[in-house]
């Protein structure tokens, strides 16, 4: 019937809440080009207002961390608190800071 | 239910694989962490998700059709706006659970073949026919409320992207279920002949709900391993029974009554007591036997072939205004 190359490709979704917000991932759709999955992506994710404006990325071209590489990522930063306002101890008497 | 598993096969144990990655993994899921697609997990774990998650997609499609049915006759312009708006609803359920169930790598294409192909399963309550515009109301209260008494545990189930497909769904199913109480509640309200379509209605989808749940839980081999994976969790049994004592008051206030006669309030147990479910007739619709089975499949791969050649000649144009773009370049 058909083989796997023969499908649309898949798309990632991001929705734009309101404005001031960032768009944010939501899921994904198959479409055969960008203006189709913008369509899809349309009635697939915004059938209630959650949104005011789409992005759709082919999810091939996406480049992800692998989760393995997580500790060596994000581990460094465990020992950086001094990079968080707390790590200071300001008297209390010193305002606005 | 949807989601409960309905091979009835104990689920084979994965080969060799690294004890200490699984009692990691499983680590994890006890202490209520989210895997993400890209995470290492068992295989016998995937492959459940696989099979559950698609199986639920099968399920908000093929559940279209019942109701689809009665779009074109819905009694008026109002009633006909909500069931196609709770119609594309279910289109959108399976399509955010193929997504998620394509991040375990599954195609899109496989998932639908295996569903055409007799191979996968779906909720049996899709194959009873909808008989009268009354089984539109109750489709909505007790099949939609069978769905979220379901689903709303499944929002914390241990794989992400499930788990967030279920929030969505979760949002949306709470209208599909009012429209279908007030349905109830108008006709319940309306002429003799209308409270006796209501509940001609409740009659015929009252057990094919409980069913909705799967069997028994001394029948339902999986369900140790799903809870203990958080790919389920609560058991059928459980399920059933919230469905039964928050129905029936419900079914009572509008005058309507659920066909059991074993029906009754148990000031003990805090329950209410009920009749067996003829699992005879749950067996045989999921091996194929429902009163309408044929029909929804001949519906599903007529609308699959029907479509091949829009997908096909989308496919190719898109291919050829890319490479056109790219020679311009
Ligand atoms: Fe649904
Ligand atoms: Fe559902
Ligand atoms: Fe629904």
């Amino acid at each position: 019937m058909s083989d796997a190359s023969k499908e649309w490709p898949l798309w990632e979704v991001f929705v734009r809440g309101k404005g001031g917000l960032s768009h944010r991932h939501v899921g994904s759709v198959h479409a055969a080009d960008a203006k189709m999955a913008v369509e899809h992506a349309r009635d697939t994710y915004t059938r209630r207002m959650e949104g005011v404006s789409l992005w759709v990325v082919p999810s091939a071209q996406i480049t992800a961390s692998d989760p393995g590489d997580a500790a060596a990522l994000f581990e460094p930063a465990e020992d950086k608190i001094y990079r968080h306002p707390t790590f200071y101890s300001i008297p209390d008497h010193i305002k606005h800071i | 239910m949807y989601t409960t598993d309905m091979t009835g096969k104990k689920t084979a144990q994965p080969v060799a694989e690294d004890p200490a990655r699984v009692a990691a993994f499983e680590a994890r899921v006890a202490n209520d962490e989210f895997i993400e697609p890209k995470d290492w997990m068992p295989e016998a774990y995937r492959r459940t998700l696989i099979r559950q998650i698609s199986q639920h997609a099968h399920s908000e499609i093929v559940g279209m059709l019942p109701e689809g049915n009665w779009i074109t006759r819905a009694p008026n312009l109002r009633r006909k706006a909500i069931l196609l708006a709770k119609v594309q609803d279910e289109g959108g359920h399976g399509l955010y659970l193929y997504a998620a169930a394509e991040t375990l790598g599954v195609s899109r294409d496989e998932m639908t073949e295996a569903l055409l192909s007799g191979k996968a399963k779906y909720s049996t309550i899709f194959n009873y026919p909808t008989l009268t515009w009354a089984d539109i109301g109750a489709i909505g209260w007790l099949v939609d409320g069978a769905a979220i008494m379901n689903q709303v545990p499944l929002q914390r189930t241990s794989y992400g992207p499930y788990a967030r497909a279920m929030v969505r769904i979760c949002k949306e199913e709470s209208f599909h279920q009012r429209q279908g109480y007030e349905i109830m509640m108008h006709l319940a309200q309306g002429t003799p002949e209308q409270k006796r379509m209501a509940q001609d209605a409740l009659d015929r989808w009252w057990q094919p709900s409980l069913m909705m749940f799967g069997p028994p839980d001394d029948k339902s081999p999986n369900t140790e391993q799903s809870m203990r994976w958080r790919i389920k969790r609560e058991t059928n049994d459980e399920l059933r029974q919230k469905f039964v004592d928050i129905t029936v008051p419900q079914a009572e206030a509008i005058g309507l009554k659920a066909p059991d006669p074993a029906l009754k309030w148990n000031e003990a147990r805090g329950h209410y007591d009920f009749g067996e479910v003829d699992w005879d007739e749950f067996w045989a619709v999921v091996k194929g036997d429902g009163p309408v089975a044929k029909e929804r499949m001949q519906a599903r791969r007529k609308a699959w072939d029907d479509g091949a050649w829009v997908r096909e000649a989308a496919r190719v144009h898109a291919v050829k205004r890319a490479a056109a773009k790219l020679a311009a370049e």
